[in-house]
């Protein structure tokens, strides 16, 4: 309990000491802390960007196949009515070429047996012109009765 | 104390209690003494903690820390933030707050030399003819004192710098009691008793605490030594080495809690120095 020099070597330790640790300990330290803060701020900043990238990317993907399969469907949809569309057609088309191929042979048919009917009638006219030439030799003149022979062949007609 | 026979129990104690001195102690108060043991202790306990701070502060890395890093780091933090609570001013924090990251753990190692074996050191140095040895420098009221008297030098300063010459005058004569040329010898005298409780309460709680820690310390050591063979003697020693180990481990909450309280209350001395009345 005795007081001495002690007391003032030992005051002037202490704010040397003090004197110290503030120049060469403090500063460092609490530089290293402070980056660190700030490097683990910046790391969760970059994760919460990250994780909201992360969740807007999800959404567009989401939306983006909706939207494939929505137009997909359209496709489908559109490609089945385009194929209705085309086998309707072709049934028409070809029911068209039936009736027409139809009614030309009916219209060949027809010439064809206008002309066989008027092979026929010229052949009438001449088989008849021929029995009654050789009925009536004798009494009628072809040259005489030709306008009788022509109104009979009209009438034929 | 060059006798033959083992020495008694007051001589023994008394031995522990006696400082290395570079020379003889003339009354209460003599300035040409030194204490070569609590010097020696102190500044070489000091230089290792702060050369380790500032080695580790050297390296230290913003990454991933070691773990003595990480350990250096928590006590930095625990007085940082103490620092930021008490004193406001961020210039001063500058200077005041790696002053109590010092005292703390300067004034804890000083401590910790109370868990050493008592007669481990002074043996060792009577052995290589160093006659008195006293371990613990906190145990020596000089140490306690005069880091007491810096924290008061700090609060001097900071009072000066804050409120300026004049205003530290105005609070001196005009606080606590009021601005009144009657009160002023009163408030004069309460703030010169403040002061002075202040500063010897500060120290003298420390030394207080390791002195009186260091004593039950020699009179447990001096348990252990009572063994002499016979039953009775037999009981102490056991009694020491219980009471011994009951000690140490209550003396580690003892060491850190003082050191804790004497950095506390240097930053509250220095927060207030920088409160206006």
């Amino acid at each position: 309990m005795n007081l001495n020099a002690t007391l003032f070597a030992q005051l002037v330790v202490f704010l040397i000491l003090a004197w110290f640790t503030m120049k060469f300990v403090w500063p460092p330290i609490m530089k290293a802390l402070d980056e660190r803060a700030k490097k683990i701020a910046d790391g969760l900043s970059a994760a919460d960007k990250a994780k909201s990238e992360l969740a807007l990317t999800e959404k567009k993907v989401v939306d983006e196949l909706k939207k494939a399969r929505e137009s997909a469907t359209e496709l489908r949809a559109g490609a089945e009515k385009q194929g209705v569309a085309l086998v309707e057609e072709a049934r028409q088309e070809s029911a068209r070429i039936i009736a027409q191929a139809r009614q030309a042979a009916e219209a060949e048919a027809g010439v064809a047996a206008q002309r066989a009917k008027e092979a026929l009638r010229e052949q009438v006219a001449v088989l008849a012109v021929a029995g009654a030439e050789r009925i009536l030799r004798k009494e009628i003149n072809a040259q005489v009765h030709a306008d009788l022979l022509a109104n009979l062949k009209q009438e034929l007609k | 104390m060059a006798t033959e026979h083992a020495p008694t129990a007051s001589e023994y104690i008394v031995h522990h209690l006696t400082f290395l001195t570079n020379q003889k102690q003339v009354g209460l108060v003599d300035w040409s003494v030194l204490h070569l043991d609590t010097l020696f202790y102190s500044i070489g306990l000091g230089l290792l903690a702060v050369f380790f701070m500032a080695r580790l502060a050297a390296r230290a890395t913003s990454g991933v820390p070691g773990r003595m890093q990480a350990a250096v780091e928590i006590v930095i933090e625990m007085v940082s933030d103490q620092a930021k609570g008490i004193v406001h001013s961020p210039k001063s924090r500058e200077f005041v707050a790696p002053l109590a990251l010092t005292v703390f753990v300067w004034i804890f190692l000083m401590n910790a030399m109370d868990l050493l074996p008592v007669d481990l050191l002074p043996r060792a140095g009577e052995a290589a003819g160093i006659p008195y040895m006293r371990v613990v420098p906190t145990a020596d009221i000089n140490a306690t004192l005069g880091m007491s008297l810096g924290v008061l030098l700090l609060c001097l300063y900071y009072s000066v710098k804050i409120k300026g010459f004049g205003g530290w005058m105005h609070e001196l004569f005009t606080a606590p009691f009021g601005n009144h040329p009657l009160l002023y010898p009163i408030n004069f005298a309460m703030q010169m008793i403040e002061y002075v409780a202040k500063t010897v309460s500060h120290g003298m709680r420390l030394f207080g605490n390791m002195y009186a820690g260091e004593l039950i310390f020699m009179l447990i050591a001096l348990m252990g030594a009572a063994w002499a063979g016979t039953f009775g003697s037999g009981l102490l020693w056991v009694g020491g080495v219980i009471a011994g180990t009951i000690w140490a481990i209550f003396h580690i909450l003892i060491i850190t809690l003082q050191a804790f309280i004497f950095m506390m209350l240097t930053l509250v001395y220095v927060g207030q120095a920088h409160e206006s009345h």
